[in-house]
């Protein structure tokens, strides 16, 4: 479980980044932190890891104060995935998935068989371990990060904006492999996103962030769709335009069933029920 | 200080000597620098073959290619077309990397943008290319400039009358205030030298005096290391 | 023509190679001391030049120093130095040690700038998102110097020791007009006794040397460029990539970030 009390973080220039946040994180949940640029989702994500230190307040990691906590020691225990994948371009991909357990002093065999088995896990194939990260697709360098962020087998995985980079399709496809993953391991995941529509396919939990780091909304996906706090939400999940109202539209001609948007604008088709 | 004011007319005269050995290589070599540059561009392998050229000739000391000069152009060993002729080399081999560097960086819808409303190559490198790449020639021009004005000194080995006669006049007298006289006044010629070339640019480039960080860092980078 | 064959005629001939010939023969010993006072200088100037360029580049501090001081460097007119240290040294050193002492040091500082900017440059120019990566995985600033700063740009520190060496090749030359061994004196004895074949031929076994050395540095540059590091030659340091790329692409995120790498040193 992670908890944000009381978190403040001030710029050297007086802005704030964040104010006054406080939020539990389940275990073994997904929680997504949604919000457009200057939201500061990533300064709330970068101080879990110590990456940045809040002006005042705490963070606690199952009520241990990460202040306490040697920054070094720590991040080596928390999965971390960038959006620029912040692979070390001179490093092969076997070798930089082993960076973390080679900095703990595994041997470099050892680091080496455990990467091959995390190309399996995140779904690649073992023959890229010996690429560098140029030679891969950015879809490819991101399931790297993924498998790299997971080395050390960590409790805590933060996902910065991690499918930013990558096409739609391939976006979609990371996504869906997310959550199979999740499926498997169960960590306790953050995420940074400004795309609702992500922030909806993968979370448990989703932070909807105004600027300044304040708290819009938290609930499950369900939950914000069903009751919107206010303006803000309804716009930004795109409620009030009518994107999310759905109905039901009969075909005269073959008999299905669409499903229509508030401006009668087609968004899929009706299945049979499951179960 | 009163060697200084009893041979004033000599260290002027030199300094003036210096300063002219100085000009001649810095401008010729820009003016034949820049073509090079976009002839670089043009291809790949135009592009090693000049800039490969360009650093050979940069790796040849300095010394060597004074005395070697007179064998090739038929001059007297003495003669002060060699050690322009020399470092007028120096100041292609210096420039022609930056000139290419600078050109390569103007910015392709620029080019593609004045192509496309009918500027013939000439009128574009004029208009869009060379001015585009201004600040960056003119960091490279600053560099080239402070070298060769360093460099002329050498040339009092071989009996130019620059400001390294002081240096080598001193030594044999083992009179310390000369050299430091001489090395100064080396300092002002390369101070002047460098203001003007910011104030032509001011004058040339009036856009550029805010500067973006982008430009800026290329500017920096052109100035680091060669 | 004549002048060059005749030069290459007394390269080739074996009597400039015996032993014990008159100074500045033989010429093996000449090409020996001038390596030796090239690798002398290099050294020490990189002793101190490279870590205090390594820390520039990593910590951010005292970059406009660095500038500043490589554009003054520039300027200094090595001749002068050269025969302004041999002055200061040789009025405390015996004169048998001036001429080494003094020419030694010049070359020292000469070289320091290049191999500085070097470091400093070599280290600005790996993506800040790569060391916020390692950072991020738990890596100490050591560490990170070590494993990712150093790597990265060593072709550039490369490049900057090879520029430092081309400048010591060059000003040890003009140093043999201090008394200095070397090359040069091949040269400034020809020049003495107005003997072409000398000149001429102690200045191709210098630009020759320089040449091999060069090349010798440009090879262990290109081995040291592996893949992912920038394209080594320095003024192309990260060129397109910061004209175009990072300006027009990364708006607010980058800056978001930079900002959190500053806040947590």
């Amino acid at each position: 479980m992670i908890e944000f009390q009381n978190v403040t973080k001030q710029f050297p220039d007086g802005t704030f980044a964040v104010k006054d946040f406080s939020l539990v994180l389940p275990s073994h949940k997904v929680t997504v932190f949604v919000g457009s640029s200057g939201a500061g989702k990533t300064t709330l994500l970068r101080m879990i890891n110590r990456m940045v230190n809040p002006t005042s307040g705490k963070v606690l990691i199952d009520g241990e104060d990460v202040a306490g906590l040697n920054p070094v020691a720590l991040r080596r225990k928390i999965g971390y995935v960038l959006q620029a994948t912040g692979l070390l371009p001179h490093r092969k991909i076997a070798d930089n998935i082993a960076s973390v357990p080679r900095l703990n002093g595994v041997p470099k065999s050892k680091a080496r068989e455990e990467a091959l088995i995390l190309l399996d896990t995140v779904g690649l194939d073992r023959s890229l371990a010996d690429r560098y990260p140029d030679q891969l697709s950015g879809g490819q360098q991101q399931r790297v990060g993924v498998a790299r962020a997971l080395a050390s087998d960590p409790n805590i995985l933060l996902m910065d904006e991690p499918f930013g980079a990558v096409d739609p399709i391939v976006r979609l496809e990371l996504q869906d492999e997310l959550n199979r993953l999740q499926g498997e391991i169960s960590k306790t995941m953050v995420f940074v996103t400004h795309n609702i529509d992500e922030a909806f396919a993968i979370a448990d939990q989703v932070v909807i962030l105004r600027a300044g780091g304040e708290i819009a909304q938290v609930g499950s996906p369900a939950e914000i769709l069903a009751n919107p706090a206010d303006d803000f939400v309804e716009t930004f999940i795109g409620a009030d335009k009518g994107k999310r109202t759905l109905h039901l539209q009969r075909r005269e001609e073959d008999g299905v069933t669409l499903i229509v948007d508030a401006e009668g604008r087609p968004a899929g088709i009706l299945g049979e029920d499951k179960g | 200080m009163s060697w200084l004011v009893d041979n004033f007319d000599l260290v002027a005269r030199l300094t003036g000597n210096h300063a002219i050995l100085s000009v001649i290589p810095i401008v010729l070599g820009f003016v034949i620098a820049v073509p090079l540059g976009w002839i670089a561009n043009r291809s790949h392998s135009l592009r090693s073959w000049v800039i490969g050229g360009g650093s050979f000739l940069y790796t040849i000391p300095s010394l060597p290619l004074f005395v070697i000069l007179p064998y090739i152009l038929g001059t007297r060993i003495t003669d002060e077309r060699n050690i322009i002729v020399a470092l007028t080399i120096y100041a292609v081999a210096m420039m022609v990397r930056t000139a290419a560097d600078a050109l390569a960086a103007v910015p392709a819808d620029a080019v593609e943008a004045s192509t496309s409303i009918g500027y013939s190559l000439w009128t574009r490198f004029w208009l869009v290319e060379f001015p585009l790449a201004g600040p960056v020639l003119l960091a490279g021009l600053r560099v080239v400039s402070a070298s060769t004005i360093a460099l002329v000194s050498v040339g009092a080995i071989i009996g130019s009358a620059n400001l390294g006669y002081l240096f080598t006049n001193g030594k044999q007298r083992d009179f310390l205030e000369e050299i430091l006289i001489g090395i100064g006044a080396s300092f002002l010629i390369a101070l002047v030298f460098d203001i003007a070339i910011v104030l032509l640019g001011r004058v040339l480039m009036p856009w550029n005096l805010r500067k973006s960080p982008a430009s800026k860092s290329i500017r920096q980078n052109a100035v680091g290391v060669y | 023509m004549q002048f060059f064959l005749d030069a290459f005629r007394w390269l080739l001939d074996p009597a400039n190679y015996v032993a014990g010939g008159i100074s500045p023969l033989p010429i093996q010993d000449r090409i020996g001391e001038h390596l030796w006072y090239t690798f002398v200088s290099v050294a020490i100037a990189s002793m101190i030049a490279l870590p205090l360029g390594l820390f520039i580049g990593h910590t951010g501090r005292g970059r406009q120093f660095v500038i500043s001081f490589t554009g003054m460097m520039r300027a200094l007119p090595t001749l002068g130095l050269l025969m302004a240290l041999f002055l200061i040294i040789g009025a405390t050193v015996p004169f048998t040690q001036a001429a080494f002492v003094a020419s030694i040091i010049a070359l020292v500082i000469l070289a320091i700038p290049s191999i500085l900017a070097g470091g400093y440059a070599g280290v600005e120019s790996v993506d800040p998102q790569t060391v916020d990566a390692g950072r991020a995985m738990g890596m100490t600033e050591m560490q990170i110097l070590l494993r990712i700063e150093i790597p990265l740009s060593l072709p550039l520190i490369i490049s900057g020791i090879r520029a430092a060496v081309l400048q010591v090749i060059a000003t040890a030359v003009i140093a043999s007009y201090i008394s200095l061994g070397g090359l040069g004196t091949v040269i400034s004895s020809g020049i003495g006794l107005n003997d072409n074949e000398r000149i001429l031929g102690g200045a191709i076994l210098v630009i020759a040397l320089a040449l091999v050395v060069d090349g010798f540095l440009a090879l262990l540059q290109r081995l040291v460029t592996r893949r992912g590091s920038k394209e080594a030659r320095p003024q192309n340091i990260d060129f397109r990539r910061r004209s175009f790329g990072s300006a027009a692409v990364a708006e607010e995120p980058v800056n978001e970030r930079k900002r959190h790498v500053q806040s947590k040193k």
